[in-house]
């Protein structure tokens, strides 16, 4: 399987994207943000597909629009994580205008079939080089914040009177999804990234109270379902998204229902 | 305490002709009180007359529209370590699964940047929460916790700095009758009893009557303040309103107050304050 190139590529960033979203998933849960993730996503898609369509690298498109999104998503404020019917109307029109570049490029139907669902085993060594060097701005990143972060994400009030910029911070964080989207994008594609960015956060919520542990569960279960994806794919012919997403699930399905179980006796 | 009510040198809290609001918006004018240290003071009145604007000023927030507000003898400025607040809105639901000692902890170290070390605020948390008798909920899960419980930790997170004074936006909530009165001999108990000043946002007040000093009334676009034996009454509370108003005590010494429902405005008020408690 290590001869091949692609194959190790696919590792590669298959690796670093699974750590930096179990990371940065785990703050997406703990400040309910899924729904901004989501449709930043789907911006990223309408931004990649333009960069398809001008002959750019779809990095390039996703970054762009995902940041630009991301910041109007932070400017509409304080309760931007729930505004989900502006921010829906704004998905729905970015998805529609990447259909539009998609068709207006007219080349292949698979470009826009591995933003949507990813398409790891064509990953470059180029690809990989940003996929790292984005990882290490946002593991950087993270680090600074930390705390700030985890404070305005349980107690926003107390930590905007204690001097935590609320507006600043809630900037930052959703830039971090946006680079995190554009990265995470060439593993799962627009529409599974909820499978590496929410549920592997999603299950370390449910089975850790502290957030140093959390996280950790979180960028495990999203590092075991990316490697077990690529590894079952390479022996078996169907789409590592499907597999990876299918590891998660499994995972948060299993304990859920070992919860519900415990909670019953 | 009396002798720090006429003292302005020392007062925690000074307000000169203060006008509070937001851009051209007024919600009151004319505030002058002086807070002296170690005060437990209740600040009472209508929802949306201005309580919380106070706070927000108090907390360098928000900057009074005009007069002087100072706090320590200094205006007030965001991130004051000399304060503890705790606010009445919490993104907390029974989902948050991060533990109490997490939370408290952060009340320490949580406007820092950085990672800090793994352990850094853990001992000062334990200590904080054995204060507020909640050492055995230091490792539950705050989604799990009861409203009650949830204020003592709340409490613990604001003590946990150390403050010279708390800004309490209504603890008592989402409290029953006994954990009201429970709660508020916990705060004179262990934040009183070290010379902590306590401003304390409420809609009754008779939890609070036992070990109240001072009454901040917020109504009407003004802002009265007064020993509770002095603004309380039904002469006072027309005069502040503009319209009849009937203070009725019973015979346990807790108060009514009957005649809001005269301005349909005053409606939530009538509902949190006219409401007499008739059980200990």
């Amino acid at each position: 399987m290590w001869q091949y190139d692609f194959m190790r590529h696919a590792f590669e960033a298959g690796t670093i994207v699974a750590i930096i979203a179990g990371i940065i998933g785990y703050f997406i849960v703990l400040r309910r943000s899924s729904f901004a993730a989501h449709a930043l996503s789907h911006i990223g898609f309408a931004g990649a597909a333009g960069a398809v369509l001008l002959g750019v690298n779809p990095i390039i498109g996703l970054l762009v629009f995902t940041s630009g999104g991301g910041f109007a998503i932070a400017m509409l404020g304080r309760k931007a994580a729930s505004r989900d019917v502006q921010i829906g109307t704004v998905l729905a029109f970015m998805l529609g205008l990447g259909v539009l570049f998609i068709s207006l490029y007219s080349g292949y139907a698979t470009e826009a079939y591995s933003l949507l669902f990813g398409e790891i085993l064509g990953i470059s060594s180029g690809d990989v080089l940003v996929t790292l060097i984005a990882a290490l701005v946002l593991l950087v990143t993270v680090a600074i914040l930390y705390r700030p972060l985890l404070f305005t994400s349980l107690d926003e009030d107390v930590a905007e009177a204690k001097g935590v910029s609320i507006f600043w911070i809630g900037v930052a964080f959703m830039l971090l999804i946006a680079v995190t989207t554009s990265i995470a994008v060439q593993v799962v594609g627009v529409l599974l990234i909820f499978a590496l960015m929410v549920t592997p956060a999603a299950v370390a919520q449910r089975t850790t109270k502290r957030p140093a542990r959390g996280i950790l569960v979180s960028v495990l279960i999203a590092l075991l379902a990316t490697w077990l994806g690529l590894f079952i794919s390479f022996y078996v012919p169907y789409p590592v998204s499907f597999f990876i997403t299918t590891a998660t699930f499994a995972v948060y399905l299993a304990v859920r229902s070992w919860q519900a179980l415990r909670a019953r006796q | 305490m009396q002798k720090h009510l006429d003292n302005k040198i020392e007062a925690v809290i000074l307000a000169e002709d203060v006008e509070g609001g937001y851009g051209a918006n007024t919600v009151w004018k004319d505030a002058n009180f002086s807070i002296g240290q170690g005060e437990f003071v209740a600040v009472l009145g209508p929802n949306g007359a201005g309580k919380t604007t106070l706070f927000r000023m108090l907390l360098g927030l928000t900057q009074p529209l005009s007069g002087t507000l100072t706090i320590f003898g200094k205006a007030p400025r965001r991130g004051n370590p000399r304060i503890g607040y705790v606010p009445q809105r919490h993104p907390i639901d029974e989902e948050t699964g991060v533990e109490a000692l997490e939370l408290v902890r952060l009340g320490l170290t949580g406007n820092h940047w950085g990672t800090g070390s793994v352990n850094q605020g853990i001992k000062e948390a334990l200590a904080v929460l054995r204060t507020v008798g909640a050492e055995e909920l230091a490792h539950r899960e705050l989604g799990a916790l009861s409203g009650g419980e949830l204020q003592r930790i709340f409490l613990a997170e604001a003590l946990i700095g150390k403050p010279d004074l708390l800004l309490l936006d209504e603890p008592l909530a989402n409290l029953d009758m006994r954990r009201e009165s429970n709660f508020v001999q916990l705060i004179n108990d262990v934040v009183r009893s070290r010379g902590v000043t306590v401003l304390l946002i409420a809609h009754n007040i008779n939890p609070l009557l036992p070990v109240l000093d001072r009454v901040i009334y917020v109504a009407n676009g003004r802002v009265t303040n007064g020993k509770p034996s002095e603004v309380l009454t039904s002469k006072s509370l027309t005069d502040l309103y503009g319209i009849p108003i009937e203070v009725v005590k019973d015979s346990h010494g807790r108060i009514a107050i009957i005649g809001m429902d005269e301005t349909p405005e005053h409606e939530h008020h009538i509902h949190d304050q006219g409401n007499v408690h008739t059980h200990e």
